[in-house]
């Protein structure tokens, strides 16, 4: 294209399983819309970075968030289920249970797993830079991150977002 | 049904945003500039997103078909 391509600056701040999506959502879409896409990684987001990638999802800090069961009949997999804050902060396991659960009913969707999403970014050149100060406070080292990672500071993530079009904080 | 010389089938059946644009953009890679390319998927929401992925790549978008439950779409290669 002869024209300078559009821009996109995310934010990654939170790594819970249903957060990671949007913005690898995003950064996919964009770059498959020939966009530059730069992604800062800090704090709660930086582990989405991690060779070794565990988002889970909360129930607890999403109280909104309905229940969908993966498996049985079409009504059964629609209906939402209730789930109360009691049950969801005090069932040992309750957690590892809402993840499978999600997964595998975002798997049947045929939405993308985070992996294959951050796998598709990379392959599309999106620029990942990973926070430095977040890696020293929770003691990360640089060699449990993929080889893809840009490590710097937010003056590296704001020169990158200074003349992006889009600027979105996740 | 249309008639275009089309040189590559990408089939997203099944699969939600954003694999459908991103595939489609995969797939551009395998052809030359003027071949067409034909895209199936089954998500609901990819006719305005393969709208949208058109006007911002200058691809363009020969076709969108809505056929229910499938939409297909024939892109050609413009760069």
């Amino acid at each position: 294209m002869e024209h300078k391509p559009k821009k996109l600056a995310l934010i990654a701040s939170r790594g819970t399983l249903d957060w990671a999506y949007p913005p690898f959502i995003l950064a996919s879409a964009a770059a498959a819309m020939d966009w530059e896409v730069g992604i800062f990684f800090t704090f709660y987001g930086l582990p989405l970075l991690k060779k070794d990638l565990k988002a889970t999802v909360s129930p607890g800090s999403n109280p909104a968030m309905p229940m969908k069961m993966p498996f049985g009949s079409e009504g059964f997999q629609n209906f939402n289920w209730p789930m109360p804050n009691i049950l969801m902060n005090n069932v040992p396991g309750f957690e590892a249970m809402a993840t499978t659960l999600m997964k595998k009913t975002f798997k049947n969707k045929g939405v993308a797993s985070i992996e294959e999403l951050r796998e598709m970014c990379i392959d599309m050149d999106v620029k990942m830079i990973g926070c430095q100060m977040t890696m020293d406070v929770f003691g990360f080292k640089r060699d449990e991150f993929i080889d893809e990672v840009d490590v710097g500071g937010a003056a590296v993530f704001l020169e990158f977002a200074a003349d992006a079009n889009v600027s979105l904080f996740v | 049904m249309s008639e275009f010389n089309v040189t590559k089938t990408l089939d997203t059946s099944g699969l939600s945003c954003p694999l459908p644009v991103v595939k489609t953009k995969k797939a551009l890679k395998d052809i030359e500039v003027g071949d067409i390319l034909e895209m199936i998927s089954t998500d609901a929401g990819s006719i305005p997103d393969m709208e949208a992925w058109a006007r911002q790549t200058g691809h363009e978008l020969l076709e969108s078909n809505d056929e229910g439950k499938t939409f297909r779409f024939f892109i050609k290669k413009t760069h």
